[in-house]
């Protein structure tokens, strides 16, 4: 779990309220969550106490980002439907209903998504 | 700078697609555009600034002291970009360069490369008649049993969500590994308020005594004040515990304790976040599959590509610039992208030869003086055969396919395999979608290790386009060109 640093650490004195502070709201796993717009999916389920994001398409053990720059794959969710999207390149939206990966895709949930 | 958030709006066609906005991305487009080439400047993150100066548009810390002076030198590079007419967009994958074909699938003259270009969902492939590659370098992964658990992260990554989110670890955390990434993150996590309970160093005694040698060297590099003053610094606000070795996560469903070995002692600490470090290497990724010839630079232990005293890879028509050319930090970067972009001006006609040696030859003087200190560091921090070659059997390699160490000693042996290439088609180690980044390096140490040969004999990783994973909707919904359609039709 992560959390903001303090305000006192973050503000600079002379710095007027900025535009990427604004706080919007999407799910994750039917859990509402507030996030910092601007910020990574990646970051915002992190502040929101959330480590593991996905279950391995092997052994169907969690996993959480690892590396948080691109090159892991460990931070793999499924975006409005999509799956296999990288949790720490995609900006976080207001509405956006995301929900973990679990394990690999199957001929079921293929059918159900068709519908 | 105009910036591009769609794809349709990018170019057919430029002089010079540069991947990778951190400093060596950034200083190239500059450069190129003050040279008169057409230049796409791609890059995979929401905003410029490469992985050092991630979030330095957008970062909410705005207190300067908090991400320190060497982070803020980066906004000047981003001003040269606003400033230039470079098409810079964010978000963007390239997935695929390739020499282009005419209709009838001959190469064009004068070469240009086909580059497949994806950004949200949606795939496009234009050309460039050359290319810099400025992928940066990434951390070195180094397994350890459980680090896969959720909350073991890179200590890079720790340090990224600082900058781009303005977020610390919350609970007990142990940074652990070797490199000086180790100190500066953990000075930098501790002044942000994390809860530091301790930092696990695992650099070897005989390593510092092979540095020596280099050490006066070091004393007049750039680096050497700042440095000295960060041991200082850690030896009395620093939890610091030095010569560990035998690093072992423990946690059910995520960390929750580390084992160590102190100096012979069996220790352990429980903890919630675990940050390992181990140094970085370069990204080499698009190089290889490009077909640029790497070497094995013994010196940070990784595989590198050859490039020439132009920054010119084996590969005619292709640059490569900053630390993915080699290891040296982020203002040799910058320089190294601004010579990449003037050999690139010269190979196209803009600027003759003699220019370009009058306009490269104080970049050269300023690569030569950046590059001072760094034999001692790269020495110091060398991983050594035991970090490299995990003797737990059950620790995961191949974290995508969850290949254990075991299962690679195994097979290596029955089946007397010769390099990563060939395990990958019984082990599937690099074939998940991380496409071997993080188990490129150690896989080939445990087929060194079995065979008993030196690491560079063993070869590495061939990587193929598509270099990023792309879906086939994407690929299908692309328009073909007739070479393409030739390919497969009868
Ligand atoms: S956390 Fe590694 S790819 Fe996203």
């Amino acid at each position: 779990m992560f959390r903001p640093i303090s305000r006192q650490l973050s503000q600079a004195t002379d710095q007027p309220s900025n535009p990427l502070d604004l706080i919007i709201e999407f799910t994750f796993d039917g859990r509402l969550m507030r996030a910092r717009n601007g910020d990574t999916l990646a970051a915002s389920l992190l502040a929101n106490g959330v480590n593991a994001f996905r279950r391995t398409s092997i052994s169907g053990t969690e996993r959480g980002p690892y590396c948080l720059m691109g090159v892991c794959f460990d931070c793999l969710v499924v975006v409005d439907g999509i799956g296999n999207r990288q949790a720490c390149l995609t900006p976080v939206r207001q509405g956006m209903v995301v929900e973990p990966q679990r394990g690999a895709r199957t001929v079921d949930a293929l059918e159900n998504t068709d519908q | 700078m105009n910036r591009i958030d769609n794809i349709d709006s990018i170019a057919d066609r430029y002089d010079l697609v540069i991947v990778g906005a951190g400093p060596a991305g950034l200083a190239a487009a500059a450069e190129a555009n003050q040279l008169g080439l057409t230049t796409l400047l791609a890059d995979e993150n929401i905003s410029p600034g490469g992985q050092i100066y991630r979030a330095i548009t957008t970062t909410p810390v705005k207190r300067r002291s908090v991400l320190g002076s060497a982070y803020w030198e980066g906004l000047a590079l981003v001003h040269d970009l606003e400033k230039s007419v470079v098409d810079y967009t964010a978000r963007t994958v390239v997935w695929s360069v390739e020499p282009a074909l005419d209709d009838t699938g001959k190469l064009i003259e004068p070469t240009h490369f086909e580059v497949g270009l994806s950004q949200t969902g949606k795939a496009r492939l234009i050309r460039a008649r050359r290319l810099i590659l400025a992928t940066g370098a990434i951390e070195r992964p180094v397994p350890v049993p459980g680090w896969t658990l959720p909350g073991v992260m890179t200590a890079g990554a720790a340090q990224i969500a600082l900058k781009s989110s303005g977020l610390v670890p919350e609970g007990r955390t142990i940074i652990a590994g070797s490199g000086p990434l180790l100190l500066l993150l953990a000075d930098q996590l501790k002044r942000s308020g994390a809860n530091i309970v301790a930092v696990l160093e695992t650099t070897p005694r005989g390593n510092f005594t092979a540095a020596l040698p280099q050490l006066a060297d070091f004393l007049c590099s750039t680096y050497a004040l700042y440095g000295l003053k960060l041991l200082a610094k850690s030896r009395f606000s620093l939890p610091m515990r030095r010569k560990v070795s035998g690093l072992s996560i423990v946690g059910s469903d995520c960390v929750q304790r580390i084992d160590f070995n102190d100096n012979g002692i069996s220790r352990s600490i429980e903890c919630d976040h675990v940050l390992l470090h181990h140094g970085i290497i370069p990204n080499i990724n698009m190089a290889s599959a490009l077909g640029c010839e790497l070497f094995w630079d013994e010196s940070v232990h990784a595989w590198t590509p050859v490039v020439d005293d132009w920054l010119e890879s084996s590969v005619a028509g292709i640059g490569i610039a900053g630390d993915g050319a080699g290891i040296a930090g982020a203002p040799s970067a910058a320089v190294r992208g601004k010579m990449a972009a003037i050999a690139a001006a010269a190979a196209l006609g803009r600027i003759d030869v003699a220019s370009r040696n009058t306009m490269s030859r104080p970049l050269k003087k300023q690569a030569v003086r950046l590059a001072r200190g760094r034999a001692f560091i790269d020495r110091l921090f060398c991983p050594t055969q035991p970090m490299l070659r995990p003797t737990d059997p059950s620790t995961i390699i191949c974290r995508c396919e969850e290949v254990r160490a075991q299962q690679i000693r195994d097979v290596v042996n029955d089946l007397n395999v010769q390099g990563p290439n060939q395990l990958k088609a019984y082990l599937r180690t690099g074939m998940g979608p991380c496409q071997g980044r993080m188990c490129g390096s150690s896989i080939i140490e445990l087929i060194a290790e079995q065979r008993g040969v030196p690491v560079h004999e063993v070869g590495h990783l061939h990587l193929r386009m598509p270099i990023k994973p792309i879906t086939l909707e994407e690929i299908a919904s692309m328009p073909q060109s007739q070479a393409a359609k030739n390919a497969v039709m009868r």
